[in-house]
């Protein structure tokens, strides 16, 4: 006979297993491979393939989005910003959509602060990453996930 | 068609001083990935590049992609160091151009 309590375990189970399931429920597996394949492409690219590290970037999504037609997004990066040590570029890409890229700010010493603001589209529930490129060459990177409840995209019924 | 632009610049600073610059275009950015009720693809139309420039000198710039939203907002900072201009420019596809300058004094 399954108890108060059975009842209660079971149904905070079923809901972890919902979650957890969630980042792929709306793409087919075939898609949601060619989709990550595509961002690791743009990372390197972007980057040069040198090393990311984590730290010194702040991104600054929300975590549970209404609608993924305009999704505020703020990165803020932890550097002096003088002429030996400032941020070169901020890359930022998602992880679902046809293409990862959102967008690529070209800053330099004159900035002051490393700190952009921007809205995007963001069509399913997954990662969003900003990577940080510093004029020494290092890369700091940070990310979040994110969950979609309205897609971007979904008159395309997420080809 | 011009294209509208807004832009919100303080109209002064102090020497020194990190400004924050907010920029917002009215541009629909079509992603190109939407399809017609008839099933036709709709074309790619979007703002693909950013920049200000400070006094001639070129102090933030922006590549954009589709997944940035409609009336694509951009917000960035600069250090304020002498009175001048501030110019901004969008160019993307289909020839679409739209610029705007503002002025900064600093005391």
């Amino acid at each position: 006979m399954t108890t108060r309590r059975h009842f209660l375990i079971l149904a905070a189970g079923a809901t972890a297993a919902g979650a957890s399931g969630l980042a792929h429920a709306q793409l087919s597996p075939n898609i949601v491979a060619q989709r990550k394949a595509a961002l690791e492409e743009a990372i390197r690219k972007s980057t040069g393939g040198a090393e990311l590290k984590k730290g010194r970037v702040a991104l600054d999504v929300p975590p549970l989005i209404d609608n993924g037609n305009s999704v505020p997004i703020t990165v803020k990066v932890e550097s002096p910003m003088t002429p030996e040590d400032h941020v070169k570029a901020i890359h930022l890409f998602t992880e679902k959509n046809p293409q990862p890229y959102i967008m690529n700010a070209q800053l330099g010493p004159r900035a002051g602060r490393a700190a952009i603001t921007t809205r995007a589209r963001i069509a399913d529930s997954g990662r969003v990453i900003a990577i940080a490129q510093m004029s020494d060459g290092s890369c700091w990177t940070d990310e979040v996930s994110v969950v979609v409840t309205l897609s971007a995209c979904l008159e395309d019924g997420l080809i | 068609m011009a294209a509208r632009v807004v832009v919100n610049v303080p109209a002064s600073a102090k020497k020194g001083d990190v400004i924050e610059i907010r920029t917002l275009a009215g541009h629909p950015m079509e992603t190109g990935f939407r399809h017609t009720q008839t099933g036709q693809l709709i074309p790619r139309d979007i703002i693909l590049r950013f920049s200000c420039s400070y006094n001639g000198v070129e102090v933030f710039a922006a590549d954009l992609h589709p997944a940035i939203a409609a009336n694509p907002l951009i917000s960035f900072t600069t250090v304020a160091t002498e009175s001048g201009t501030l110019e901004f420019k969008w160019t993307g596809d289909n020839g679409f151009s739209a610029a705007h300058t503002s002025t900064l004094s600093v005391v």
